[in-house]
């Protein structure tokens, strides 16, 4: 059925009826990365999101030079201060810079978050590509594979895993290491199953396209086929779904934390903050809000950016 | 308050326009203990404490009494239960003869009268204790409750097989059977504190003997009544959901007129604390909330709420830090913290010294418990005969960085103070709770501060204060350097509180963890202190013993007390509850009703 599929009308004809007109108009934008780039910077949004997303990460990579306050100096004095110049983000109820804190968490926040995407979408591709290459029993297995994660109980399974493999990888890798690659393997490794279905579903209907089977008859061997002619143009519902996925992790390390199965109670992630700061929500809300706030703005901010990198990157679509 | 307005109150509760217990309670706010208060009140000129004031004139027709425990039961045998959680769970179905009141006095449950030396029941040199049982009392499918059964549960629990947690209290004693309805306890010593074994929630509960019988010894854990427990309690058993839910309804052949009020109880457990206050004081969806360590400035908002609040029961119970006297990094015979073992630097006294400087008990009493904690330098606070005056505590990190720098523990390249290679880094455990994390994060700066590395490791309540034999992260297991959670005085005496640093009482795997020493402190002459004090009959003599004891595990830091607690429970408005800090707050359950 796929390969009876014209190919697309909104892609293919115009674009390369058109060609010729953007190569005239536009000389020096021809490369695909530029190409790329002009279609990401007409999405307003993404561009404020990129922006937002970088001053966090270098905020939160920096801010602790700039803001060289200890996160877990107390001082009762100063519990549960609103904003103030001493504290700009406020005092939680211990008298800790809430500042430092969030600068320190969100190290931790977006760090597992984006780890983890990156292994989802890497072993999501992976297996979806795979599948959907394939057209022996090899697409069916994993199929099955796919389905069996999907079905597995995923809170009780993570319990377990921590139980089982928490001590053994601290010795190995220390404790704040050791945690953080466990729970990025732990919640990247459940996570990974849209992603492979997506990419599976693309596959099956791009590899019966004329440009493929064009390629095919050029002689292109199949990891080529694969790697230049289908994966490229498979990305764009990857992406977004890798958008989300970070916004996922960034969630389930919370989640974690909560039942302190994550790092330990005094490592501020934003989740913990979030966690700590949910008891006095109405006589400190600062507190909260601004570690709800992060969160919230970050993962908007994704999403925002995937959005844009979709549109820019498919190849089918006009802008 | 001065004394003119304390005047004044007592002259209220003279003119009863102001409850006695109403008038402890309020006292209690203070930091004054029961005994205190009853001494006041005695010179005021008045008699022993009233009763609790019981108005219904007939059982049943309250409807559901719903309660929430935050750390649900995981099972209904007494003789098995960890921790108040199960105790309490079990009392609803299962009686002791006697129990504790408010002020420390026995008051019979399913014993006739109290035992007592002017009636001849004790005997004057102290071996001999003879219990009078209250006739006609049925088990819940019919049969009668007989002497039988009380010489069963002696047998029972005193088997090692069964692997009771209640052992201690049985092992030792002999129980025989005067005829069906008098039993006679025997110690092999003079035993001045004989109401042990039967009496209080936490050893005392007595199971039907013709459910048991086929249980006794190894196959004790398989027993289906175990998890559906038949007693002679004010309520029957409906269901059980380990750790989630326990229901049970109106007995209604109990032994006490006229009780129990409500038709149905429900024990809610999980959630944690601040919720369950919430559940009761804001939002009034439960009637009563147990064990509420919640920050008293969000109870303080929850209270404003209106549909309840706390009430605060002075008790003997202690939130220390236990430390951990083997090393529970290394695995022998297929146990960690083995007493094969003795822990690389927590047996050194510089360290020890220094930790004691390093916890700040004034700030965590001042800035997370409020009116719900006292800070202490003492073990044993209550009553107030036992406690010691010869100890103090002090916060002071200079001093305590001088001690370890004294005791040869430099500051490697790190920071962190190290001494022949070994690394002062230690692992500090406790249960999921807002106050006892933030009570870590306050003892890990100081520590921080004096070179010292902390790792903080908070475990979900149900699972830390499990009795599950398989899991790692249990308090008894104590896998870890530093713990801390609260330890109950179930009487009011020392005595059963102090066993938990008894050298045959150790926790490790060939009691199924089931000893009560936990931090595997072992000391002879600590064990000769006890022994002597176990038969001294002479009150004032027998509370030197204890105090002694306090200072020894006190001065040699084998615990750092940090709050004495009284007990906090969320009651909503219109219950009437009769809670003992010596005993389960189920305790005097068959008395509890809502106002018309």
């Amino acid at each position: 059925m796929a390969g009876s599929t014209p190919a697309s009308p909104t892609a293919e004809v115009p674009l390369a009826a058109a060609a010729p007109l953007i190569a005239a108009a536009a000389a020096p934008r021809k490369t695909l990365g530029g190409e790329a780039w002009r279609r990401f910077r007409r999405h307003r949004l993404a561009v404020a999101s990129a922006l937002v997303l970088a001053l966090m990460t270098f905020a939160v990579l920096f801010g602790s030079l700039i803001w060289p306050v200890p996160i877990n100096a107390i001082d009762f004095a100063a519990h549960l201060q609103g904003p103030s110049l001493a504290h700009p983000l406020g005092t939680d109820d211990l008298g800790q810079d809430l500042l430092a804190r969030m600068l320190y968490g969100g190290r931790i926040s977006l760090a597992v978050g984006f780890a983890s995407m990156v292994i989802a979408v890497l072993v999501g591709t992976l297996v979806g590509a795979v599948a959907g290459s394939s057209r022996s029993a090899t697409d069916t297995g994993l199929v099955w594979l796919i389905d069996l994660f999907l079905s597995l109980p995923q809170l009780p399974l993570l319990l377990l895993l921590i139980y089982l493999f928490r001590a053994s990888l601290r010795k190995l890798a220390g404790l704040e290491i050791g945690t953080f690659i466990l729970i990025v393997v732990v919640i990247g490794g459940f996570r990974w199953m849209s992603v492979a279905r997506l990419v599976r579903a693309e596959f099956l209907s791009l590899r019966e396209k004329e440009f493929v089977e064009a390629a095919r008859a050029l002689g292109a061997p199949q990891w080529r086929l694969v790697m230049h002619h289908i994966l490229p143009n498979a990305f764009g519902p990857v992406i977004v779904a890798a958008t989300i996925e970070v916004a996922n992790a960034i969630i389930a390390e919370s989640t974690l934390s909560f039942l302190g199965l994550g790092f330990p109670p005094d490592v501020p992630s934003w989740g913990r903050i979030l966690y700590d700061a949910q008891d006095y929500l109405d006589i400190a809300p600062h507190w909260a809000l601004f570690a709800g706030g992060a969160i919230f703005l970050t993962v908007m901010a994704i999403n925002y950016v995937g959005d844009g990198l979709r549109d820019a990157l498919d190849p089918r679509r006009v802008l | 308050m001065d004394a003119t307005q304390l005047r004044a109150m007592i002259g209220k509760v003279k003119a009863g326009r102001l409850s006695r217990r109403a008038f402890v309670q309020r006292m209690a706010g203070l930091g004054l203990t029961a005994p205190f208060v009853n001494l006041m009140l005695a010179q005021e000129g008045f008699a022993a404490p009233a009763s609790f004031d019981y108005k219904p004139t007939k059982a049943g027709g309250g409807g559901t009494l719903r309660t929430l425990w935050w750390e649900g039961p995981t099972l209904l045998n007494p003789h098995f239960a960890v921790g108040t959680k199960d105790q309490d769970g079990s009392r609803i179905f299962y009686e002791p003869l006697a129990g504790w009141d408010p002020d420390g006095n026995l008051v019979p449950v399913l014993a006739a009268e109290v035992p007592d030396a002017k009636k001849g029941t004790v005997s004057a040199d102290g071996k001999a204790v003879t219990w009078k049982l209250k006739r006609g009392v049925k088990w819940h499918d019919g049969q009668p409750f007989t002497a039988d059964d009380c010489v069963f549960n002696w047998q029972y629990a005193s088997d090692p097989a069964t692997a009771a947690t209640s052992i201690g209290t049985y092992k030792d004693i002999k129980v025989e059977k005067v005829d069906d309805y008098t039993i006679k306890v025997e110690f092999p010593k003079p035993t001045p504190f004989w109401a042990t074994a039967f009496v209080g929630a936490q050893f005392g509960q007595i199971i039907p003997k013709h459910l048991f019988e086929k249980y006794k010894g190894g196959n004790s854990r398989e027993a289906p009544a175990n998890l559906a427990p038949v007693g002679t309690g004010p309520y029957m058993f409906v269901d059980f959901k380990p750790g989630d839910l326990v229901r049970g309804k109106r007995n209604p052949n109990y032994h006490m007129p006229n009780r129990p009020y409500f038709d149905l109880i429900e024990m809610k457990g999980g959630g944690e604390a601040v919720s369950a206050a919430r559940a009761v004081l804001q939002t009034g969806e439960y009637d009563f909330a147990w064990n509420l360590q919640v920050e008293d400035e969000i109870l303080k908002r929850l209270e404003q709420g209106g549909h309840g609040q706390i009430l605060i029961t002075p008790t003997g119970n202690i939130e220390h830090i236990e430390i951990n006297q083997t090393d529970p990094w290394q695995t022998v015979d297929g146990q960690r913290s083995s007493i094969k073992t003795t822990h690389p630097f927590l047996t050194d006294p510089a360290v020890k010294e220094a930790l004691n400087l390093l916890v700040d008990r004034a700030s965590v009493q001042q800035f997370i418990y409020g009116r719900t904690g006292v800070a202490t330098a003492n073990f044993v606070n209550n009553p107030e005969r036992f406690r010691s005056r010869d100890t103090h505590y002090e916060f002071n990190i200079q001093k305590a960085i001088a001690i370890l720098d004294r005791g040869g523990w430099k500051p490697g390249s790190d920071g962190i103070r190290e001494k022949n290679g070994v690394k002062l880094k230690l692992v500090f455990q406790t249960s999921v709770n807002g106050p006892r994390q933030k009570n870590q994060e306050i003892v890990k700066e100081a520590c921080q501060k004096a070179g010292i590395a902390m790792e903080l490791k908070a475990i979900l309540a149900s699972v830390f204060f499990s009795s599950d034999v398989g899991n790692p992260d249990t308090y008894r297991k104590f896998y870890s350097d530093l713990q801390m959670f609260t330890t109950v005085m179930g009487q009011p005496d020392p005595q059963e509180f102090m066993r938990q640093f008894l050298s045959n009482e150790v926790a490790q795997k060939e009691n199924k963890w089931q000893g009560r020493n936990v931090t595997r402190w072992r000391n002879p002459e600590y064990d000769a202190l006890f022994a002597a004090a176990e038969n001294e009959l002479d009150a004032v003599k027998r509370a030197t013993l204890f105090i002694k004891m306090n200072d020894m595990v006190v001065n040699d830091v084998v615990v750092i007390p940090e709050i004495y607690r009284p007990g906090v429970s969320g009651v909503a408005n219109g219950l009437n509850v009769w809670i003992s800090g010596w005993d389960s707050n189920f305790w005097a359950l068959q008395d509890w009703y809502r106002n018309a």
